[in-house]
């Protein structure tokens, strides 16, 4: 027999892992519930998940101010963890309201919608709190298998149904890259723990070597394909088209976040040592996705599809951000990160509302006269793709400004003059939204706008915050500023 | 005797490889990806990797292959024998981006090689490795193997919920009747889909 020792169940903090522990119990307890029959009317479904997603947050805002090592330094709970964790319970409250009545008028109103959110949430929780290349890699093993599913749930859609199937097929592609990564990484250094590779490399050799760079590019492809940076953007349009609306908001903004949180993490804690290595090809990566994204956004009807490549662009940038490095760069990464989620949860919770039962009227087209029809929805609508656009007074505003003028002081001209070049680019398309909501008839059979109260919410609090952001944005900085120095 | 067996399960491995590839019948193909997962699972031996070389044979050379014997069955690959000149670009230009990615490798691994991390302190030599990781996975590796039982839920519940009919298209009742349908269908197709 070798001697053992069982790790003490009692000495773990509870509060720091009360995140994980609510989503899995939420996940599970909303699997349980089906069995239990409902009045078809009934929404008890989104109100257990309201409850574990706001159970979770509490949970780590309790102790936000503590740093505790779990589990053999796996499970990290410091400042980064507090902040992604909160963003990803908000980012999946306000989908749950968006999806409040949207599931229901699109007739997928079973259980398992609520619990895979659930799931996905948990494994982006784990994704930004894993300090082993193990956890990490299981949180978005956890957080993509749950989307692959939400993505076709519509599932009697021949479009969701393909949506789903491609994202799969080349979400397993990708996460091989990354498990083999893992594996050449493990074998290089001879640990998956993200602080002992930085001990590692400190002081070794190894720099340099084949087996570690190879190792490390194929991690950059995982990540890459879910953050959706060109060239590992393929699937984004189609998937972003063919997902329920609600779905698409959800992923758009939660699964970028989740990715980025993994990658600066990995980038910050295990690789200063290589940042000669990995920054150009990050930059190049930036400049491409940027530059593809808002192209390709410029020749697109349907709205859903133009915000896929809007949602690549914006990839671009953070990219930019994420080469800046240290804690100005990756204070601007997790700021762009909390203002883009919401300005895009916002921009598809809009066009969630579109559309009698389980029509889908997301052509620039449908959206003509909107602002005139509702000028609630018109003003919301306006404000997001200015915010995605980045003009003041809003979030996306503040966010370019930190973000680029973050670059601009490491160095980067040559990628913050793309950037901003693209920007430009990008606000023409933005505003084809909105020259469309205000300055065209509707057509023939003007879209039907379902409004429902949760949505309605769902749609004030995404403004709200892309409004407060704009004018107030020290506060947030502030936070993801001391969210950050954790790492470093 | 160790090299002469290690000679032997490569060479065993490399030609049943190639076959995988080159033979023209699917599941032909199929069966040659056994016998490579068997002589890989040999090289895991001679690696003193029993408990590795055991999960190989039993989830790679037996449920992962009878999977893909059952695709290839379903799928019922008669016509497969494509021809014309896209078939010929196909196989040109695979054949120039195999060439191309063998010399990079080539060039890359020239490159400076260093010595790697002091291997890891011998687990338990005596009751093999089995055993060894019975307990590190129980103990270091709690939190994984947790996480991978949640993983393995949603997996199993995405899974039904793909794979199961349900909803409108296959409910051709009216919103209020097809949503009861559904409140009482749910217990059984748990039922079903966990078992």
């Amino acid at each position: 027999m070798m001697p053992f020792t069982m790790p003490s169940l009692i000495a773990v903090d509870w509060w720091a892992l009360g995140a994980v522990i609510a989503l899995s119990v939420g996940a599970m307890l909303l699997l349980v519930l089906e069995f239990v029959p409902a009045p078809p009317a009934s929404n008890r479904g989104a109100f257990v998940t309201l409850l574990a997603l706001l159970a979770a947050a509490g949970s780590v805002l309790e102790v936000r101010d503590a740093r505790r090592s779990l589990f053999d330094g796996m499970f990290l709970h410091d400042g980064f963890t507090v902040f992604f964790t909160v963003l990803f319970c908000v980012i999946g409250a306000v989908a749950v309201l968006q999806s409040w009545d949207y599931v229901k008028r699109t007739r997928i109103n079973h259980g398992e919608y609520y619990a895979l959110l659930l799931s996905s949430t948990l494994g982006m929780v784990l994704m930004a709190a894993s300090n082993d290349l193990i956890t990490i890699f299981l949180g978005l093993e956890l957080m993509s298998l749950a989307l692959y599913v939400l993505v076709g749930f519509r599932r009697t859609r021949l479009d969701s149904s393909e949506a789903a199937m491609k994202y799969f097929l080349l979400g397993a592609f990708a996460s091989g890259f990354l498990l083999y990564g893992i594996a050449l990484l493990y074998g290089a250094t001879g640990t998956t723990n993200l602080a002992k590779v930085a001990m590692f490399l400190a002081d070794s050799p190894m720099i340099g070597n084949p087996m570690l760079i190879v190792g490390g590019l194929l991690l950059l492809v995982g990540f890459g394909f879910k953050v959706a940076a060109v060239p590992f953007h393929m699937w984004t349009p189609d998937a972003y088209e063919g997902a329920p609306t609600t779905v698409t908001g959800y992923m758009s903004a939660g699964a970028k976040a989740a990715g980025f949180a993994a990658l600066l993490r990995v980038l910050l804690v295990a690789f200063p040592p290589l940042m000669s290595e990995w920054r150009p090809i990050l930059s190049w990566i930036a400049a491409l996705t940027m530059t593809v994204g808002n192209v390709t956004a410029l020749l697109q009807t349907n709205v859903k599809r133009m915000l896929a490549y809007s949602s690549i662009a914006h990839a671009g940038y953070l990219l930019v951000a994420v080469v800046a490095g240290g804690l100005d760069g990756g204070s601007a990464a997790l700021f762009y990160l909390a203002v883009y989620s919401f300005m895009n949860l916002g921009a598809f919770g809009v066009l969630a509302l579109l559309g009698r039962g389980a029509e889908e009227r997301v052509t620039i087209k449908d959206l003509a006269g909107l602002g005139f029809r509702s000028p609630m929805l018109g003003l919301a609508m306006t404000v997001f793709m200015l915010s995605l656009g980045g003009v003041p007074p809003t979030s996306g505003f503040m966010g370019k400004v930190y973000l680029f003028s973050v670059a601009v002081k490491a160095g980067l001209i040559p990628l913050v003059i793309v950037g901003v070049l693209n920007s430009v680019v990008s606000v023409f398309y933005y505003l084809r939204v909105t020259v469309a909501m205000y300055m065209q008839e509707p057509g023939a059979e003007p879209v039907e706008i379902a409004w429902a109260p949760s949505a309605a919410i769902a749609v004030v609090i995404t403004l709200a915050l892309t409004l407060w952001w704009g004018v107030q944005a020290q506060d947030l900085l502030t936070t993801a500023q001391r969210s950050i120095l954790g790492l470093l | 005797m160790t090299l002469a067996l290690f000679a032997a399960f490569a060479a065993l491995l490399v030609g049943c490889s190639l076959m995988v590839i080159l033979h023209r019948n699917p599941v032909a193909s199929a069966l040659f990806l056994v016998l490579a997962f068997c002589s890989l699972a040999g090289l895991y031996l001679l690696l003193h990797a029993e408990f590795v070389a055991m999960v190989q044979v039993i989830v790679y050379a037996g449920a992962i292959m009878v999977l893909f014997l059952f695709v290839i069955m379903y799928l019922n690959l008669r016509h497969d024998v494509e021809q014309g000149i896209a078939v010929a670009v196909r196989r040109g230009a695979g054949w120039i981006l195999g060439i191309l990615l063998l010399a990079e490798t080539v060039a890359f691994f020239k490159g400076r090689w260093a010595e790697g991390p002091v291997s890891a302190p011998d687990l338990a030599p005596v009751a093999g490795n089995t055993q060894a990781i019975g307990q590190v996975l129980y103990t270091r590796y709690l939190f994984p193997f947790e996480i991978t039982s949640v993983l393995l839920l949603v997996a199993m519940v995405g899974a039904v919920v793909i794979a199961k009919g349900r909803g409108p298209g296959l409910h051709p009742a009216a919103p209020a009747a097809d949503a009861a349908a559904d409140a009482k269908a749910a217990a059984p197709d748990h039922a079903g889909g966990e078992a």
